[in-house]
């Protein structure tokens, strides 16, 4: 088996001040890898560089595609990694503003996708919309409503439902619970979980939340001051922390 | 039996005389001449040469005349004329350090090396209305000095020296030239303040002033203000020299701002700047304020998405000859697409009141049922 | 002081200039439907008024040439009447208000209802050249979605309009996509006029003054409007017939005719509703052109 993404030396800096350096990991098809460490950290600035929103300034990050196998995105031609970013990776802003269009209906949102690669059946598109809506327990009335009139949870969904339509195998997660309530924290964590596990979804999530990788994540990395400090599985590393920053990081959780 | 209304040439050479008797007014009163618009309108024709990039105030004086004192409607009479000059090449820069000043004040230091020079402005002038100009009164001479001697170097070399304001690296390219080259964004420094120096002075004023009301506030300094005359060379590849062709009005602005220093940068003060034709200070100090913010990206700011700082919003919207096209020629008519919107809005209503009737029938027979 | 009595040069712009605008148009006609930046002249008219396309219009005049203008369809509204003049003026060319005689026509807001022949330039006025501008206000950004080829966007806009009204809600300016690559904004003409730009033997170009831009359709290009499967783009025009000629096939503009409300509609291509009715075609309330 080949991996789904390898990345090798990756390292960005602001400056003189380190984004993220020499990162290197390798990522399965299926597999759901967290990225943990505290604001600052430079698990954002590696989450951006991955999926192509930041240019890294060394590294590579060979991704395998459907149609021409391990190509590194970094020297990708810009339409073609754009054309991976609608299709076949997904991303999940922390915000739901960043990632949805605040003044196009729901169906809208969840039919750009569709449209950006050449669906041009209203009726087909309507449907598939109605169909991602309840599978992100959105209500089918809720079609022809802006985003804007959802509540928070509401609006995350969407933007995962937005996200999964059109069957990407790769989705990038950033902070995807971060500033929602504790209670509609949990329901959208199992739907995420659900989702994952229905569709063989490979991901990335970048979370300061142990309890959010202890949910999904498989395997876990941890970072300090833009450099990977520790990783293994996910329960080995939170049930038996090595490194001091991540026994720091437990043990300042109370109930994980 | 119904005629179309026809005669749009009739009516069009009718307003144009109708126009030319408003614009003389009451023959009564003696004509202006061009002479007294340039002489004793002076800061109305900087605007206007300044606006539409033209240098000559008698010309400017004529649009200002025939347009019957609306100075943006005079901008666009000169920039029309200016189009059509044919173009024999590109001066040298001009040497601003060399400028014979008539006025130059800092608002950082005290005293430097040339003094302040108040010159004749507004500033301290307490604003009642002088009621003997109405009698058109003759102003007694103002007192003359002799002109300081030596040159009057910029206060900003002295901060450079210290290495304390950020340098401004020079270039040996071409600058583009926005007159000639469509206008594409990213635009470089050189295009942005082109656009700025024609930009509108009313819009330029708004824009400088949100920056100091906390939208991309960049706390600025006046470091030198200074109005006068520069001479204006030209090169001419037959002598192999230059020689001076003109000796121009202008008034220019440096800020020095406060700047706390970046990812890449130690702290430093860094600059906005501002130039025009004729004596036009408001504008040039608004125009570098306006400068200054939108270099955030050159000097590694945060863009915080305030309107100063967007150069598209900027550089698109800035120029009033452009925007007072657009903006009126929604009176022109609209007939067709109006018709199109009509068709679309009478189908649209009429289907709205099918649907609600028809749901109102269906309510009907449930309550009956 | 200036001399101020020189005189212009032929269409007014300098020889400079109008190469530059043909080497823009030989630009867009090699790349139908892309938008040409190109540097716009200040002109003596204001910027939302035809600047563009007065600009195109003297690129392409020659001494020879027939020119028509229209404004909303009609040779005698008060812009048309005033661009006509400039070049009577400036370039000393015949002008006609007969489609079939012009070699030129200069256009605002309609397309001619006679077919156009391959002899023959219909120059737009062009407002607002990006179609994607109301979804996208960044010019940086809008070009690297043509570029990208990336529509996805345009068609969300459709999408809405479905959704809301059950029906396509863009009446005029109805986008389309040109040769199968750009989406390009067909000027504010009504939807009415979007299947005349397909395949037509006529050179179209476009002018956006203010904006800089010129972009084309050349002759006998595929123009396909927007829409979906299952709602097919449609002309529309007003259930009537022409009241002066009688014509049910052409564009009509409504015409309030008393206090009470009244209207009638009529062609809006005056030359159009005056040719039919010199060939005896009558409307309700029209006489023939003989007798009128």
């Amino acid at each position: 088996m080949t991996p789904l993404l390898e990345v090798r030396d990756l390292t960005k800096r602001y400056g003189p001040r380190i984004g993220c350096a020499d990162v290197t990991f390798e990522l399965w098809p299926g597999e759901v890898l967290g990225i943990v460490g505290e604001s600052g950290s430079g698990k954002s600035t590696l989450l951006s560089c991955l999926a192509g929103h930041l240019a890294p300034d060394t590294g590579s990050v060979v991704y395998d595609t459907r149609a021409n196998g391990a190509r590194d995105t970094l020297t990708m031609s810009e339409p073609e990694r754009r054309m991976l970013g609608r299709t076949d990776w997904a991303f999940v802003h922390q915000n739901p503003r960043d990632g949805l269009r605040m003044n196009v209906s729901a169906g809208g949102n969840v039919g750009e996708r569709l449209m950006a690669v050449g669906a041009r059946h209203y009726g087909n598109i309507r449907a598939t919309a109605s169909d991602w809506l309840g599978r992100v327990e959105i209500a089918d009335e809720r079609i022809d409503d802006r985003p804007s009139a959802f509540s928070g949870g509401m609006q995350q969904r969407l933007q995962i439902a937005r996200n999964l339509v059109t069957g990407p195998r790769l989705v990038f997660m950033d902070e995807p619970t971060g500033g929602l309530d504790v209670s509609v924290q949990a329901r959208l964590l199992d739907l995420i979980r659900a989702l994952v596990r229905d569709l063989g979804l490979s991901a990335i999530i970048v979370t300061h939340d142990l309890a959010v990788v202890r949910l999904l994540a498989d395997r876990l990395m941890v970072m300090k001051s833009g450099r990977v400090v520790e990783e293994g599985l996910t329960d080995q590393v939170l049930d038996d922390p090595q490194h001091a920053y991540t026994q720091l990081l437990v043990s300042s959780v109370l109930h994980v | 039996m119904y005629v179309a209304v026809k005669g749009g040439e009739r009516a069009i050479e009718n307003a144009h005389a109708w126009l030319a008797e408003e614009r003389r007014g009451d023959t009564s009163v003696p004509e202006l001449s061009v002479a007294q618009i340039r002489e004793q309108m002076g800061l109305a024709v900087a605007r206007v040469m300044a606006e539409g990039s033209l240098y000559d105030p008698d010309l400017a004086a004529l649009a200002i005349k025939q347009a019957r004192g609306d100075l943006i409607e005079a901008v666009f009479l000169i920039r029309a004329y200016r189009t059509t000059l044919p173009r024999f090449g590109a001066s040298r820069p001009i040497e601003t350090a060399d400028m014979a000043c008539k006025r130059r004040v800092s608002a950082t230091f005290k005293d430097a090396p040339g003094g302040q020079v108040l010159g004749p402005t507004f500033d301290y002038t307490h604003r009642l209305l002088d009621f003997a100009l109405a009698a058109e009164g003759e102003v007694p001479p103002a007192p003359q000095a002799e002109p300081a001697e030596g040159p009057v170097p910029h206060i900003t070399g002295f901060l450079n020296r210290e290495g304390l304001i950020q340098q401004e690296r020079p270039s040996e390219e071409t600058p583009p030239d926005l007159t000639r080259q469509p206008l594409e964004t990213p635009a470089d420094r050189s295009l942005r303040l082109q656009a700025l120096a024609r930009g509108d002075e009313g819009f330029i004023l708004g824009l400088g002033y949100s920056t100091q009301r906390g939208y991309a506030k960049n706390h600025a300094f006046v470091g030198e203000l200074r109005i006068g005359d520069v001479e204006v060379e030209f090169d001419i590849p037959e002598l192999g020299f230059a020689v001076t062709i003109a000796e121009i009005e202008v008034t220019e602005c440096e800020t020095v701002n406060q700047f706390k220093g970046s990812k890449l940068e130690p702290p430093q003060f860094t600059r906005g700047y501002g130039l025009t034709f004729g004596m036009a200070e408001r504008k040039a100090i608004s125009m570098a304020l306006v400068d200054r913010a939108m270099r955030w990206r050159e000097l590694g700011e945060d863009y915080v998405g305030a309107p100063a700082q967007d150069e598209e919003f900027v550089l698109y919207h800035c120029d009033s000859i452009q925007a007072t096209g657009f903006v009126e020629h929604i009176k022109l008519p609209h007939y067709v697409d109006f018709q199109a919107e009509l068709e679309l809005v009478r189908r649209m209503r009429r289907e709205a009141a099918e649907a609600q009737a028809a749901a109102g029938a269906a309510a009907m027979k449930e309550a009956a049922e | 002081m200036t001399d101020m009595s020189q005189d212009y040069n032929f269409a007014y712009l300098d020889e400079q200039t109008k190469r530059m605008i043909r080497r823009a148009l030989l630009k867009a006609v090699a790349i139908p439907g892309y938008q040409v930046p190109f540097a716009s002249r200040e002109m003596p008219m204001p910027y939302g008024w035809g600047t563009g396309g007065v600009q195109v219009t003297a690129a392409c005049l020659t001494p020879e040439d027939r020119l028509k203008v229209i404004d909303q369809g009609a040779d005698d509204t008060t812009n048309a009447v005033s661009i006509r003049k400039f070049f009577e003026r400036t370039a000393d060319v015949a002008v006609t208000e007969a489609t079939s005689e012009a070699s030129i026509i200069q256009t605002r807001h309609r397309i001619p209802e006679q077919a156009l022949s391959e002899e023959q330039i219909l120059v737009y006025q062009v407002p607002i050249p990006e179609p994607l501008r109301f979804l996208e206000p960044r010019e940086s950004e809008t070009r690297k979605m043509h570029a990208l080829e990336e529509y996805g966007l345009m068609h969300v806009k459709l999408y809405e309009d479905i959704a809301k009204n059950g029906h396509i809600a863009t009446a005029f300016a109805y986008p389309v996509k040109v040769e199968g690559r750009y989406v390009m904004d067909p000027s504010p003409i009504p939807k009415f006029d979007n299947p005349k730009m397909d395949d037509c033997p006529a050179l179209q170009l476009f002018g956006a003054g203010r904006e800089q831009r010129i972009y084309a359709v050349p002759p006998f290009t595929k123009v396909v409007s927007l829409d979906f499967e299952d709602h097919p783009f449609e002309a529309g025009r007003a259930a009537h017939d022409c009241a002066l000629c009688g014509a049910g096939d052409s564009y009509l503009d409504e015409v309030i005719i008393d206090d009470e409300g009244g209207r009638m509609f009529v062609c809006s291509d005056t030359d159009h509703c005056r040719t039919r009715r010199e060939a005896g075609h009558t409307g309700a309330l029209g006489v023939p052109e003989a007798f009128a």
